[in-house]
């Protein structure tokens, strides 16, 4: 159990996708002008995340890692499908993405026409692709392992857009030099809290 | 027929499915041999790169077989298993294996009647994995040569971990500390002799902006040499055979 | 590129340019033109913003990241663009991905046979030519609505537009960093020996995000129709 919670606070602040890895940017400074929006989108990275990188654990274990084929007859056993990981996960994810988008269309036009392109462009926020890759490297011994992590890196995503939205709105009461205003000074302020975050680097858990 | 129906959907994917699937097979199948010769020439490059004999990828097998003059596969006993062909081993599987099934392969190269050790070595990075290999002197103890390698840390950070001028920092460092126990060698953002003039600290200077990276590789360097310090401490006539 | 050719000589390839307006007229020319300011892909239209962070430390890899997403990004425009009307709206995403993973995956495994080193050069960027929203952004916003030719100029011009982004950040950090640009010292000695020293701070990832921000701000000083209105 312990080993768990260390991981989902692992994956939420030491390993946090966009200010560690500085995944899933686009969306993150396209979509992040209103907390509500950044909310929704969060909610569905989230979802998405803690879904496909499962998913992919099991395709990654039974299906593509060399010798992950022995289970249908020890001839397969010399079989290596680890040439279609990148097609298969994000095959995966694409259709994770396609159905989140059918749900939000159906439940909550408003949120889809916020969303615009993001909504699709979820399943190429790098930080879903990187959640499965990150996966298959870090060698999960199991599947609710992967869905934690899963799960984690969401919840991070979801924090640091949040975050940078409730910046973005209280900010547009400041004087910003014109040029700079609106994804101008969201960069710098990425940069900024990113420089921060990285005092997390240190603490091993 | 209706571009949105069920049917032309289902088609539509069965067919590009088909279509991609079959591609992508036939060419990974039929590049396979080649791929892997790329690759084993690489390791021997790499190899004998440690030891100071840089070669071309091309001609590596031909120059290997003149310098390495045995390849071991070693029990974490040390005791040698013949039945293993080392050059072939995989530590990224070997790793996961538990300690005692495990086999550490060991190079063991003469140039100029001069004896090295060449240990592989490998770990984690920032992003993915990184491995390498590091030559040892007679005394099993000074570093020859190091070669890093990686899947896929930053480029211009983590990445300069395969440059020339960090690895050569390596040369020279011995593994041992004074008081004669294995610490390995430390990638220190803390050193006090930046330059490398001290070769007994076990440090080298890191490269800046890449802390993970460079922990990563003091890690492997430690976490892999000390399994094969029962082989070093056998005495050379009383090593053992598996089999 | 005359008015000439327009009414009176079909164009050579005309399956490919269904408007039948010459390969080059001012329209087409803004596709190419329109995404170095404008319409750029990274300070506008914030595409890309992943792999521009991650690969700005040096000049080298920023162009070689450069040169490989534009020809991703013609080739897949191209074949999305020929498979529009054909493509099931359901599951466009899908078939999308797996057009520019597998042209990716396919040009990948080629040059690990044949081109080993140059492979090992471009391994790193893979992933990150997959999953680069500039190309999936394209594909889903332009080349699923317009001809073969024009998504094929609209992929070089972003392409062109986000290595530009990509250049200039990446000389900044190498030369402010490093010192270096292409790995070759050019700040001399002698400064450094008058006590200037290299800002390692360049050299952190955060930073790109900071040059980015400030090249934002001059872009929108010099062209103010871009600022944006709270």
């Amino acid at each position: 159990m312990e080993a768990y919670l260390n991981l989902f606070v692992k994956s939420i602040f030491i390993e946090n996708m966009i200010f560690a890895y500085f995944l899933g940017m686009c969306s993150y400074l396209a979509v992040s002008k209103t907390v509500k929006t950044a909310v929704g989108l969060g909610f569905a990275v989230i979802f998405v995340l803690a879904i496909t990188v499962p998913i992919n654990f099991l395709i990654d274990t039974y299906i593509l890692k060399p010798g992950a084929l022995k289970w249908i007859g020890p001839e397969y056993e010399t079989v290596n499908l680890s040439f279609l990981s990148f097609i298969m996960f994000i095959a995966v994810i694409a259709s994770m993405v396609q159905l989140v988008e059918m749900i939000v269309e159906r439940f909550s036009p408003e949120l889809y026409g916020a969303l615009g392109i993001f909504l699709p462009l979820i399943a190429v926020n790098c930080a879903i692709l990187g959640g499965s890759l990150f996966m298959q490297q870090k060698d999960f011994s199991g599947i609710a392992e992967s869905a934690v992590y899963g799960l984690g890196s969401g919840i991070g995503w979801l924090l640091a857009i949040v975050a940078i939205a409730a910046i973005r709105e209280k900010i547009a009461y400041s004087n910003v030099p014109e040029p700079l205003r609106g994804l101008g000074i969201t960069f710098i302020i990425t940069g900024l809290m990113a420089l921060g975050f990285m005092s997390f680097m240190g603490i091993k858990l | 027929m209706d571009r949105d129906s069920n049917i032309y959907t289902f088609l539509f994917s069965a067919i590009m499915v088909l279509i991609v699937a079959a591609t992508l097979a036939a060419t990974a199948t039929s590049l396979q041999d080649i791929q892997a010769e790329n690759v084993r020439k690489e390791k021997m490059q790499n190899i004998l790169e440690t030891i100071g004999v840089l070669v071309e990828r091309e001609k590596a097998p031909e120059i290997y077989t003149k310098y390495i003059i045995e390849e071991l596969a070693l029990a974490s006993d040390g005791s040698i298993d013949k039945e293993i062909d080392a050059f072939k081993l995989k530590l990224n599987l070997e790793i996961k294996k538990p300690i005692e099934q495990q086999r550490f392969p060991l190079y063991l190269a003469k140039v100029d009647s001069l004896q090295y050790y060449i240990v592989p070595l490998r770990g984690s990075g920032l992003w993915d994995a990184i491995w390498g290999y590091v030559a040892l002197e007679a005394d099993k103890n000074t570093i020859k040569g190091a070669v890093f390698d990686h899947k896929g840390e930053t480029a211009g950070l983590g990445a300069e971990i395969t440059q020339k001028w960090f690895q050569d920092r390596f040369t020279g460092e011995k593994i041992f500390n004074n008081n004669g126990k294995l610490v390995g060698i430390n990638v220190s953002k803390t050193n006090n002799d930046p330059d490398g003039n001290d070769k007994d600290d076990n440090e080298v200077d890191a490269i800046s902006g890449a802390t993970i990276t460079g922990d990563g590789v003091t890690d492997m360097i430690k976490e892999r040499l000390q399994n094969y310090l029962s082989y070093f401490n056998i005495k050379n006539e009383k090593i053992a055979y598996i089999n | 590129m005359s008015k000439k050719n327009n009414s009176e000589t079909k164009p050579m390839i005309f399956f490919l340019n269904e408007e039948k307006e010459p390969l080059f007229s001012k329209k087409n020319r803004a596709l190419l033109t329109d995404p170095m300011d404008d319409n750029n892909p990274i300070t506008v239209q914030v595409l890309g913003v992943c792999s521009a962070l991650a690969i700005t430390v040096q000049l080298k890899p920023a162009i070689v990241m450069s040169l490989s997403v534009m020809v991703v990004m013609a080739a897949s425009n191209v074949i999305i663009s020929l498979l529009r009307d054909l493509i099931p709206n359901r599951i466009r995403i899908i078939v999308q991905l797996v057009v520019v993973a597998s042209m990716v995956i396919l040009v990948d495994q080629i040059l690990r046979a044949y081109a080993y080193d140059v492979s090992k050069e471009l391994s790193i960027f893979i992933g990150l030519i997959i999953t680069n929203c500039i190309v999936m952004g394209r594909l889903e916003a332009f080349a699923l609505g317009n001809g073969v030719w024009r998504s094929f100029l609209d992929g070089i011009g972003n392409a062109a537009g986000y290595g530009f982004i990509l250049i200039i950040v990446a000389f900044f950090r190498e030369l402010l960093g490093s010192g270096n640009l292409l790995g070759y010292q050019v700040i001399p000695d002698m400064i450094y020996e008058m006590g200037y020293v290299n800002n390692g701070l360049m050299l952190l990832s955060p930073m790109a995000l900071i040059t980015v921000g400030l090249y934002i701000w001059f872009q929108r000083s010099k062209n103010r129709t871009l600022i944006e209105k709270n």
